[in-house]
């Protein structure tokens, strides 16, 4: 049982990581809400096989917000967001997607490298979820900063925050796993719903603040 | 008096929410202002009773010592001061038509909200329940921010949304891997995260787990200070919303986010086999320090030059605690004071010059001590005080810090002169096209209200001329405790 254990939450976390790369070469908006709602059902199993395993039903709760809120409500609602909006469908990217793979491809060698190395004293299970977490939340940066259009950079934000629940559940009686994740969950209300009454459709293009500076605020 | 002092952490935290609650459902704005002035003065009380009295134990959520006192009294008494300043500005807002009585009601409630939530970071002894209470401190300030509704605001509060949200991820990381970290030797469970354990017993944890722990938390909560590589949110932050905010941004939510990066550097220092936290937050104080001096002189816009004059003098707070010691620590907190109240009170000025004129172009403001003495003469009382030139209590505290590195580290002082000397310049060059020459735009008068910013300016002239004995013991207190 206990390889068992360790095998399930092992391959559910390393199916959140492999979504987060799904994500990434992704061209087109509703393939990304899609795939995103599969990284949200892959989290809800892990966090429910956390609860199971780690015997902590209050982590069920975590899993049925996971599943309910962000594999369902959100992606719904964006979809008819991006309707309403006449967004672009397809996504501006800064980069090749080419060349993206390969920093995610670096960025999760990273994670293990910093990880596994720091965790020797933890337990397995712990430390595998914290490596894959940590990898989840660089991919969810990298598509955040490769992205130029406001709803994929919030996708790639929802993902980090799915990789810090991850983190957040893999942690043996972490205490306020629940709260936070209802936190994150009113954060996320609160950005979908001013994508929608702002009417936010682009995002200025780079985190440079050089450049940011010329194309707005102080040319007035 | 000691009853209530044996409460008054409690009404630190409930006159806020009790005066949000108020002010949501309060319609007459005019009310609402006053309201939010007497809230405001109550948290002041408040948070002065802490000061005498003996502070209570501390639970697995709340806790109360030397050091957050320091900080809960200034943020309560700048608090106060922007609520005065805010009641006048908000009332020019309304006669020109920007801003209307219901869109006042959300601002005052979040105004409140946002206090609470400061207060609330500041007391708490769960590393969780600060990350959370930082988390609603950004939310209201975001909704603030975007409070105008042009596109500039509502760009740079996205901006800020999505980096602030970045940054609360990356801290919320830092915060499980701390406690990952001390599972093993607390146990599980809340006491895991409950700070007084976790110092206490730091010496126990993995330190490999704590070194990586802290450069997420120094990222994350970072973000929030300002600090360089991550502050693109901070100058459209505070140069699209409403002035009182960017009074409040500058002068008190930094400073939080500080305070959060100076518990886990305590949590650092107390592990022997961590990597020491202080050369990596000098690194990045020098980087903010530089990096800013230098884009001060491309600025054009009047709110936004201080911005980044915040990130410049963060910079040198987090580069004063990073060194450490008696001194330096001093010097740090002295510093943060110091800023605190010279940002706000050049904002307060700043907010009503921009009404003035109508706009916040430098290019378009000038002549200001000929057509608007009193406005024009704070500016350079401010300006003077923030570029660190005698006899104000900034010119004191960069002293401090530049002679406590000295003796240290000779060639990272020579670095920080070389940042203050360049802001120095920056800052007078604006100042000199602002404040003199021949008046530009608007010359209308506009009903200001001058008490909150004569009281800050005279505070740091008094500071800067004579430090009170009890003062100095009671930050040297808090040095020490820093490490």
């Amino acid at each position: 049982m206990p390889h068992l254990a360790f095998d399930i939450s092992h391959l559910l976390a390393g199916g959140l990581v492999v979504v987060s790369f799904m994500l990434l070469y992704q061209e087109r908006l509703y393939s990304l809400l899609n795939v995103y709602a599969l990284h949200a059902v892959v989290l809800a199993l892990a966090v429910a096989w956390q609860a199971y395993i780690q015997d902590a039903p209050h982590l069920y709760v975590a899993a049925a917000i996971a599943l309910c809120f962000k594999a369902i409500v959100i992606p719904l609602s964006l979809h008819r967001i991006i309707e309403r909006l006449g967004i672009h469908r397809e996504i501006e990217t800064v980069v090749g997607i080419g060349l993206t793979m390969l920093v995610g491809i670096g960025l999760v060698a990273l994670a293990m490298v910093v990880m596994l190395r720091v965790t020797g004293g933890a337990e397995p299970i712990a430390r595998e979820d914290l490596a894959f977490a940590l990898a989840v939340v660089l991919l969810g940066l990298l598509i955040m900063v490769t992205r130029r259009n406001a709803v994929s950079q919030v996708v790639g934000f929802m993902s980090l925050e799915n990789g810090l629940v991850l983190a957040a559940t893999g942690a043996r009686g972490m205490p306020l796993v629940v709260e936070i994740s209802v936190a994150f969950s009113i954060l996320i209300a609160f950005i979908v719903i001013g994508i929608f009454l702002f009417r936010i459709r682009e995002r200025f293009d780079t985190v440079d603040i050089v450049a940011l500076d010329q194309f707005r605020g102080e040319r007035r | 008096m000691s009853a209530f002092g044996a409460n008054a952490p409690a009404l630190v935290l409930a006159i806020p929410l009790l005066a949000a609650a108020i002010l949501a459902l309060l319609p007459r704005y005019r009310v609402a202002a006053l309201v939010n002035v007497g809230a405001s003065l109550l948290t002041l009380l408040a948070a002065l009773a802490l000061l005498f009295a003996p502070p209570p134990p501390s639970t697995a959520y709340l806790l109360l010592d030397e050091l957050n006192i320091v900080f809960i009294s200034l943020s309560s008494f700048v608090g106060f001061t922007t609520s005065v300043f805010s009641a006048s500005y908000i009332g020019h807002e309304i006669d020109i038509g920007r801003l209307t009585p219901a869109y006042l009601r959300f601002y005052h409630a979040m105004y409140q909200i946002l206090m609470f939530a400061m207060n609330l970071a500041l007391l708490a002894n769960n590393i969780g329940l600060m990350w959370v209470a930082i988390e609603i401190a950004t939310l209201t300030t975001v909704m603030m921010v975007g409070i105008y509704r042009t596109h500039e605001a509502l760009e740079a509060a996205w901006k800020y949304f999505i980096l602030g949200s970045v940054g609360i991820g990356l801290a919320l990381f830092g915060t499980i891997l701390v406690y990952v970290a001390a599972e093993p030797v607390i146990g599980e469970g809340v006491g895991s995260m409950v700070w007084t354990q976790l110092v206490a017993k730091a010496a126990a944890f993995d330190p490999a787990l704590l070194n990586v722990a802290f450069v997420f938390l120094l990222l994350g909560y970072g973000t929030k200070v300002g600090l360089a590589p991550l502050h693109a949110w901070l100058p459209d932050a505070h140069a699209e919303g409403p002035t009182p905010i960017s009074a409040v941004l500058s002068g008190l939510l930094l400073n939080v986010a500080l305070y959060a990066v100076l518990r886990f550097k305590m949590l650092m220092t107390a592990n022997a086999a961590a990597v020491a936290p202080g050369p990596l937050m000098v690194t990045l104080g020098l980087i903010s320090l530089i990096f800013a001096a230098f884009m001060l002189y491309r600025r054009r816009d009047i709110k936004r030059l201080f911005a980044y004059s915040s990130i410049e003098h963060m910079g040198i707070i987090v580069f004063a605690f990073g060194m450490g010691g008696p001194l330096a620590n001093f010097a740090g907190l002295l510093h943060m004071t110091m800023h605190s109240l010279t940002k706000s009170g050049i904002f307060f000025t700043v907010g009503h010059i921009a009404q003035v004129k109508g706009t916040q172009r430098i290019a378009e403001i000038g002549g200001l001590t000929e057509t608007h003495a009193w406005l024009g003469w704070s500016l350079v009382i401010g300006v003077i005080a923030i570029a660190g030139l005698p006899p104000f209590g900034i010119f004191m505290s960069e002293f401090l810090v530049v002679s406590s590195s000295f003796a240290r580290a000779p060639l990272l002082a020579l670095l920080l002169v070389f940042g203050l000397l360049i802001a120095l310049g920056a800052l007078i060059l604006r100042l000199n096209s602002i404040a003199f020459g021949e008046p530009r735009g608007e010359t209308a008068r506009v009903k200001a209200s001058y008490a909150p910013l004569i009281a800050h300016f005279a505070l740091v002239l008094a500071i800067g001329l004579y430090l009170p004995a009890p003062l100095v013991a009671w930050f040297q207190q808090v040095a020490a405790l820093l490490g």
